[in-house]
Formats: structure tokens, sequence, C-alpha cells
């Protein structure tokens, strides 16, 4: 199998093995984790017709180039990017074929963070608990991919490919998600401030996206209490006591310790994970 | 009972204080594996101090899944000998889970200290309780352990009371180390920061992903502790 794995030659900021992850396993300390943006993940599987469970890697910010071990199909959905073999410029959303021998780089995306590189037969690694999820927070899973790695690939599916191409939207400019009340939301002295235009943070990452631009108050007899912790899902909205909310991503913890006052329709989860530092997020009413 | 949504991918119960949590998480995980269907589509059940929160894939109908968890906790009064549900794998534990500890923690004598015990008091009060594993969160493999009962026979020996976290968390827990915090007491399954009184250390393993299941308890599981000095 080896012959035919991909020798990976750069990362970037950051390049991880992704699927759709750990359902099941949040009473034991374990999320679920998965493809940041589940959504791009389906898509590329789809159009190599992987079953959706197949693994893919998920490159942030670009930066990723990796030696094919033998003739294969790819495909690279997500954060639009310019991805070359061998230098010349291949097709997005689309399944392209790919030589072995030569060298698969993914740019700098144009819009977007996290561009999804999918090959037929799937990324191969050993898979932990029934996924080959990396899952930063919790440490379970394959570790972040680094130079040198060799990656195996799975058995192509019996199924041929039969879509050209896949139209897809390009991430937006201003990313707009669909909020509906957490069951903390009344700890807010002004609930209503929620539902505004943020900013992303620098530090955002998997766990969470964090939103700057206001602070969110208390209610008067709320300001010294501390919330035993209780679960959140992908997609809650975390207000620390220092009033700047995180949006719960793909490795989320599987309890948090601060009031939940909103939660992000699931399939916009998907759209946040795509949302860059600096960029506007505006929190629209579910 | 309250049921708060979260999204459309969740719910999050208040049965009220934890008995009750972990009562309703023992049903509902029973009535799961029974293939109750108005669980069907739960995917995650974590039970926490004073809630418990179901989650299921988008597209769920999240209205029939609360109307079911509020049967569930509307049924016979968790706790009455009379039950049948009560026998759940959460809850009717079984066995406790023998950890075996080395009472040698950085933190034992500040402890006893604050508990105006001796060491060794401490050391009897930690091994003489029943520990019931509540729920976890903080680490894979990770469960606040609350006291389930004291002394044998109940009520007898020295007790712990409330202790609180380090004023400065440590940066580094080592695996393995024992701490106590407010009434809850826990082993690290991992090394990790950590604000919590470390009273000892075992080599049980916690967490190991190549063991089935991964983790060595469960919410509802029992545990002792046992002094070795080896």
């Amino acid at each position: 199998m080896s012959a035919a794995g991909w020798t990976v030659r750069a990362t970037g900021p950051r390049a991880l093995v992704q699927d759709l992850g750990r359902p099941g396993l949040a009473h034991l300390g374990v999320g679920r984790s998965g493809a940041a943006d589940r959504r791009a993940h389906r898509l590329g599987q789809r159009l190599l017709r992987n079953d959706e469970t197949a693994a893919s890697i998920e490159v942030t910010f670009g930066g990723f180039e990796a030696e094919v071990g033998a003739d294969v199909l790819v495909a690279v959905t997500g954060a639009p990017a310019v991805v070359t073999v061998d230098g010349a410029p291949v097709g997005y959303a689309a399944p392209v074929r790919v030589p072995a021998g030569s060298v698969l780089a993914v740019g700098v995306p144009e819009r977007g963070l996290r561009t999804y590189v999918s090959v037929r037969g799937g990324f191969a690694v050993d898979p932990v608990l029934g996924s080959r999820a990396t899952d930063l927070l919790s440490g379970v899973g394959p570790p972040p991919l680094a130079e040198g790695d060799v990656l195996p690939i799975g058995a192509a599916p019996t199924d041929f490919p039969y879509l050209d191409v896949a139209p897809v939207p390009a991430p937006p400019d201003d990313v707009v998600l669909r909020v509906a009340p957490g069951p903390r939301l009344d700890w807010l002295a002004d609930p209503g401030e929620l539902w505004t235009e943020w900013t992303v943070s620098g530090r955002s990452d998997r766990v969470g996206l964090r939103l700057e631009g206001r602070t969110l108050r208390r209610v008067a007899e709320r300001e010294r209490d501390e919330l035993p912790s209780e679960g959140v899902v992908r997609g809650s909205i975390q207000v620390p006591p220092g009033g700047e909310p995180v949006l719960f991503l793909a490795d989320h913890p599987v309890t948090g310790g601060y009031p939940v006052a909103g939660v992000v329709l699931d399939a916009d989860t998907d759209l946040a994970a795509q949302a860059r530092p600096g960029q506007r997020v505006r929190l629209v009413r579910a | 009972m309250r049921v708060h949504r979260l999204g459309d991918v969740g719910i999050l119960a208040e049965p009220g204080d934890l008995d009750r949590v972990l009562a309703l998480d023992a049903l509902v995980r029973a009535r799961r594996e029974a293939g109750d269907p108005g669980l069907v589509d739960v995917v995650d059940v974590v039970p926490a101090a004073r809630t418990l929160m179901l989650s299921a894939d988008a597209g769920a109908d999240l209205s029939a899944l609360a109307a079911s968890v509020r049967a569930l906790a509307a049924g016979p009064e968790p706790g009455a000998a009379s039950d049948p549900e009560r026998s759940g794998p959460g809850h009717d534990a079984g066995e406790p889970v023998r950890i075996e500890v080395r009472y040698d923690g950085d933190d034992l004598e500040d402890v006893a200290r604050l508990a105006g015990l001796e060491p060794a008091q401490v050391v009897a009060a930690h091994t003489g309780t029943t520990w019931r594993a509540a729920f976890g969160g903080f680490a894979p493999g990770f469960f606040y352990l609350m006291p389930h009962e004291h002394g044998d026979p109940p009520g007898d020996g020295p007790t712990l009371p409330s202790l609180p976290r380090r004023d400065e968390p440590r940066t580094k827990v080592p695996a393995g180390a024992v701490g106590l915090a407010g009434e809850f007491s826990a082993v690290y399954p991992r090394a990790s920061p950590g604000g919590w009184q470390l009273i000892g250390r075992t080599d049980a393993v916690m967490w190991d992903v190549d063991r089935d299941p991964p983790a060595l308890l469960a919410p509802g599981a029992l545990v002792r502790f046992v002094e070795v000095t080896s």
C-alpha cells in the first residue's frame, strides 16, 4: 500500500486528516471532532464516489504539498485555492486525475480558510475509536501532519465518479449565521446584543471561533455566579466573564462552564469554520 | 422539568440535582439500548452537575425527543426500590472498580490541614469512601467522582470536607495523579494542567484508546481507592 501512498512535503500552517468524527463518546470526554467544514468534506467524497466516511486532508490557509505515489483521482473542495499538479493549475470541486510521482500543491485560498483535499479511496491512516479525525482538543486521533509523513490510500470504491464538476458558491465576503436563543441567554444584561456584527479574532481555532468587537455584560445578579459545567454542541456560543463570545467548532469541549447565550444552526457552523481572522460575522435570529 | 433547545441539534434537560441527572442518564441509556423509538435520533448523551444534554443530527424532531425525555423523567421516582428501570447499566454499577493509590501527593499535608485531620486520616477517609463517577468532560477518561457511601460499615470513619482548588493551578499534573477539589475526587488520565489538590498517584490506566472500552470508568460507575505503599 505504501507504494501508492502520499508523502507529505509541506503542511502550511496546519494540515490534518479529518472525516466525520466520533459520535457517541462525549460522555467519556471525547467530542465528535471531524471536518470543520463538513459540507466541503462531504462534497469531496461525493465527487469521487467515496463513502462519505472516508478521510480527507483539511488544509488550513494553504501551503500543503505532497508527492503522489500512484495514479489517482483527487478532488479539492472548501476554501477555493489555486491547486497545482507539478506546477500546472487543476480544477476546483471536480475529480482531477493526478499521475504517480507528481507533486500536488495547495495555495493560499482567496476566500475562506480551510481547503479539503480528497482522494479516491480516502486517506487510510489507522482509525482511532472508529474515526481518522484529528481532535486537537482531546488529543485523540492521528497527530497533525508533518513533513515526511506517508499517508496510505484506501481501496477505490466500486462506483465510478459521474460528476465532472460540482457547482459550489464561493465562501461569502459577509458571513451570516443563523443563531437560535441558547439555554442561558437570560444571563445577559441585554440579550439582543448577541444578534449583531462581530469580528473574528486571530485567536480562533478548531475549538472555537472567538468573536470580538464588543463585550456582552451579564445581568447584575449573575455577575459573580458560576455556572456548573453543562453539555454543549458544535455551534454553541459561550460567553466567558470577559464578555467576548466563543462560537464552538469541531473540536469543542464536551461541556462548558460559561453560559451558552445562543446556538448557531448546524448547517451554518460549516460557514463559520471558513471565517477568517479579521472577517466580519453577522449573527441573525434563526 | 425545564428542557432547553440547543439550536437544531440538541436539548438540555434540567432534572434538578445530580442524583436526578444520573438517574435520567441511566434511564435514557437503558432505553436507547432497548431500541426506544423516541430516542433513535440521539447521538450523544452528556450528564453534568445539573443537566443532561442529548444531541441529535440536524433534522431530528427535537420536540418529540424532548417529550420522550420528559416522559422518562416523569416516570417512577428515581431511587424508588420498585423502579425496574434502575437496573440500567449506568446506575446499578455492580462491584466498585478498585484503584490502587500511593498516598504521597504534594498536597496531602495541605489537605490534612484544611480538613483538620492527620494525613493518615485523609487517606482513611479517601479509601473508606465508595465513590461514584458522576460525569466527565475535562479530558478523555476524566470523571468527577462523588462520595457515594462513607465508611465500612457506612457512616464509620472520617469524612472529607469540601476543599478549595489550589490558588495557583499547576502547569503540569502527571498522569495518574489523584486529586480532590470541592466535594469531588478524580484521577488525571494524562499529564495536563490542573488546580486540584493532589494526594496520591495511581498506575491504573484511566484511558487507553486501544482498550475496549477505552475509559476505565463511565458515568454511574462505583470506585474504591486502595492504599498501596510500593
